[in-house]
């Protein structure tokens, strides 16, 4: 077996396992993380397409390599919002309980919308 | 041998990502998350990409700190698991017919796959550049760099929406806790080292692997470094210096992409023989822009006064 596909088997076992946990998990740091897999495991199939049209005297095609760059930025940038939106969810959450927010106690209430 | 470290390493991607997103506390998830960063800098570099394995490796200290200062605050909101046992084997059905398709679909794909390298390597010359990625990000599509720049911009104007009221001007809370001494020993040494590091990986990447994207997030990752020893309180978000400096990157692009109608006559295309120089301006400018907004991001909104 080549390398290029095992390493795309490895992609589509990634792709699998991300919408898993994005859909069965609960708690949303999870999802956040399954859904970073699915990109993962769609990057790496990139780069299997990418090693395989491997052409003149280059190691792989830069086309789906740079496309990946820049989908590795655009995919933190994403996460970094997704914890933003946690964070404030959890503070909202626990003013509505009235412990302090470090208290990390769920919320027997629903949030309150502060505006 | 290499065949051996091939399928070791493609048999332990999937492995961490069980582990990540089953393991028991989220601390361990993320730890397992970062582990999984790592393997795929590695199968990148296997797979002949090492632009990206770069990139891989240096996002993966942001998410790092990213991640483990969410997994420590109050992000656990306990949810009671929902669906009944029948929903939850069929969601494993279906997850798992997506794999085997896209297992199917790699397998059957052509292999030599249709390729742009020939015509990427074409044009070098033109734009005395000498790794065909750069040529990539730069020159034959600039715009997606742009965009790309442009949805960082975006993202951080979110987290800084997410401030309380009144407070997303204050200066956001410093990442970590109280700092342990080898942390401050390590940020009193390592910056010097790592702006170098970046410097280099910036001015090689017309050449070499490296680039803008390496180097901003090895300057962001040497900055959060500093923050999370005390060395340096984290800047007031309102500053105009700071809304200056994260502005700078995208607006030298737009202007030099602007600048292209008047003289080749299309927007973004560089004047012939001032290819180089431009891609150098534009790399300069969005590597300090770059940098400066990744770790906002990471440092999340305002919290003003308050101290959280």
């Amino acid at each position: 077996m080549s390398g290029p596909l095992l390493y795309g088997l490895a992609a589509a076992a990634l792709i699998g396992l991300g919408l898993h946990g994005v859909l069965a998990h609960a708690a949303p740091l999870r999802r956040v993380l399954a859904f970073n897999l699915v990109g993962a495991g769609v990057f790496l199939l990139f780069g299997v397409g990418a090693r395989r049209g491997a052409a003149a005297g280059l190691p792989g095609d830069p086309v789906p390599q740079a496309l990946v760059i820049t989908g590795i930025v655009v995919a933190f940038a994403a996460t970094a919002l997704a914890m933003a939106l946690i964070r404030r969810l959890a503070i909202l959450r626990a003013a509505a309980a009235g412990t302090p927010e470090e208290g990390a106690a769920p919320a027997a209430a629903p949030p309150r919308e502060t505006r | 041998m290499n065949a051996t470290l091939d399928a070791v390493l493609a048999l332990m991607l999937p492995v961490m990502a069980l582990f990540s997103l089953n393991a028991r506390d989220e601390r361990s998830a993320v730890i397992g998350f970062m582990a999984l960063g790592l393997l795929l800098a590695l199968a990148w570099v296997r797979l002949g990409a090492v632009d990206v394995a770069l990139t891989e490796a240096a996002i993966g200290a942001l998410t790092g700190v990213l991640l483990l200062g969410a997994a420590s605050a109050a992000v656990s909101v306990a949810v009671p698991r929902t669906g009944s046992p029948l929903l939850r084997g069929l969601l494993a059905l279906a997850a798992a017919l997506v794999a085997a398709g896209v297992a199917v679909i790699v397998a059957g794909a052509p292999d030599p796959a249709p390729s742009l390298a020939a015509a990427a390597v074409a044009h070098l010359g033109a734009l005395e550049l000498g790794n065909p990625v750069t040529a990539v990000l730069l020159a034959y599509r600039a715009l997606d760099t742009l965009l790309e720049t442009v949805v960082v911009l975006l993202a951080l104007i979110g987290v800084w929406s997410l401030a309380g009221e009144g407070e997303w001007r204050g200066a956001p809370a410093a990442p970590g806790g109280t700092a342990s001494r080898p942390v401050v020993l390590l940020a009193r040494l390592l910056p010097p080292v790592g702006l170098v590091v970046a410097v280099h990986l910036l001015w090689v990447g017309a050449d070499a692997p490296g680039g803008k994207f390496q180097a901003a997030t090895l300057i962001a990752a040497m900055w959060l470094l500093v923050l999370m020893a005390g060395l340096r309180a984290p800047p007031e978000l309102g500053g105009a210096r700071l809304r200056g400096l994260i502005a700078a990157g995208p607006a030298v692009f737009i202007a030099i992409g602007l600048a292209g109608f008047l003289v080749p006559g299309q927007f973004l295309a560089y004047p012939e023989g001032w290819a180089k120089a431009a891609i150098i301006v534009i790399e300069v400018a969005l590597t300090a822009s770059l940098a400066a907004m990744l770790a906002l991001i990471v440092l999340g909104p305002g919290t003003g006064e308050r101290r959280t």
